[in-house]
């Protein structure tokens, strides 16, 4: 992983080797579904409806394998390479920051996967205005977060 | 049956092991991301700007074709309205996502990384997505 460590001039924290890699990643599994089974890689619907929460058209077991998938993809890599374990945010603040996700990406129709990557490489408009909302609004929440001294990651 | 199941643990594997590469199981690297106006870290649209453009590729072959390669037909949404409902969700949902540095996809890879952060983060995701349903009746 040592391509994958490189560092971006002005910014020694980023890692976009390893971002664009990700990416691309990322880009061939909505590939995958879509060419594939003719359906859209967003996890917030899918998982809607693996857990029953959304009706539709997708088999769900079809909708679990996909969410399984995702843990199991994880650990494939983790046990591949030595990576440190990230630090989260405690309980408390996950169940909020979960819940408002839960309510949002439902209302939204959609979160940073099926509006973020297959609806803006669609060019569809709704995505775009979602993922230009989603984004401003995250980014003004760490700004209020930062400026009231609230640190939720150690 | 079989291929409607394989296909998707397929992708959600190899998209797993995508957000993991590209480091966004990792919450800071997240935070990172949308801390724009502060000590900004742009991994994340290296991420986005990598899976958008392997994605555009897609769906230019998705436009020539009559069926998707394992299913009978595509189920893809046509919807084009820009409706408050849209943008409201999507503003709290990047409240949410801001707050924790988590969306739905790394969360449920994270239950691979961090299973007991993960598992209350996609808890109480999964029980915003059912007081929708709920609120709003069987949609």
């Amino acid at each position: 992983m040592t391509l994958l460590d490189s560092s971006l001039p002005g910014f020694p924290d980023a890692a976009p080797l390893a971002g664009l890699a990700g990416g691309v990643l990322i880009g061939l599994a909505a590939a995958l579904m879509l060419l594939g089974v003719g359906r859209i890689a967003g996890v917030s619907g899918i998982a809607a409806r693996a857990f029953g929460l959304a009706s539709g058209s997708q088999p769900r077991l079809g909708a679990w394998a996909f969410i399984i998938g995702l843990p199991l993809g994880a650990l494939i890599v983790t046990s591949l390479t030595a990576a440190s374990t990230p630090a989260f945010a405690n309980p408390v603040t996950l169940a909020m920051a979960g819940v408002i996700v839960g309510v949002g990406t439902r209302i939204g129709s959609g979160c940073t996967s099926g509006h973020g990557v297959c609806g803006m490489s669609r060019l569809s408009q709704r995505s775009l205005v979602a993922t230009a909302t989603f984004m401003a609004t995250g980014f003004a929440t760490v700004a209020a977060m930062n400026a009231l001294g609230i640190a939720v990651l150690p | 049956m079989m291929r409607e199941t394989l296909v998707p643990l397929a992708s959600g594997t190899i998209f797993g092991a995508g957000l993991t590469i590209g480091g966004m199981t990792d919450p800071a690297r997240v935070r990172g991301f949308l801390d724009l106006f502060g000590d900004w870290d742009p991994t994340l649209a290296f991420v986005m700007g990598g899976a958008v453009l392997v994605m555009a590729l897609a769906w230019t072959m998705q436009r020539k074709m009559l069926r998707p390669f394992f299913g009978d037909g595509f189920a893809l949404p046509d919807r084009s309205d820009i409706t408050p409902r849209l943008i409201g969700g999507s503003a709290l949902f990047g409240i949410g996502w801001a707050i924790a540095g988590l969306c739905p996809g790394p969360s449920f890879a994270a239950l691979a990384i961090a299973p007991a952060s993960a598992a209350i983060f996609v808890t109480a995701m999964l029980g915003g997505m059912l007081l929708v349903r709920l609120v709003e009746g069987q949609g």
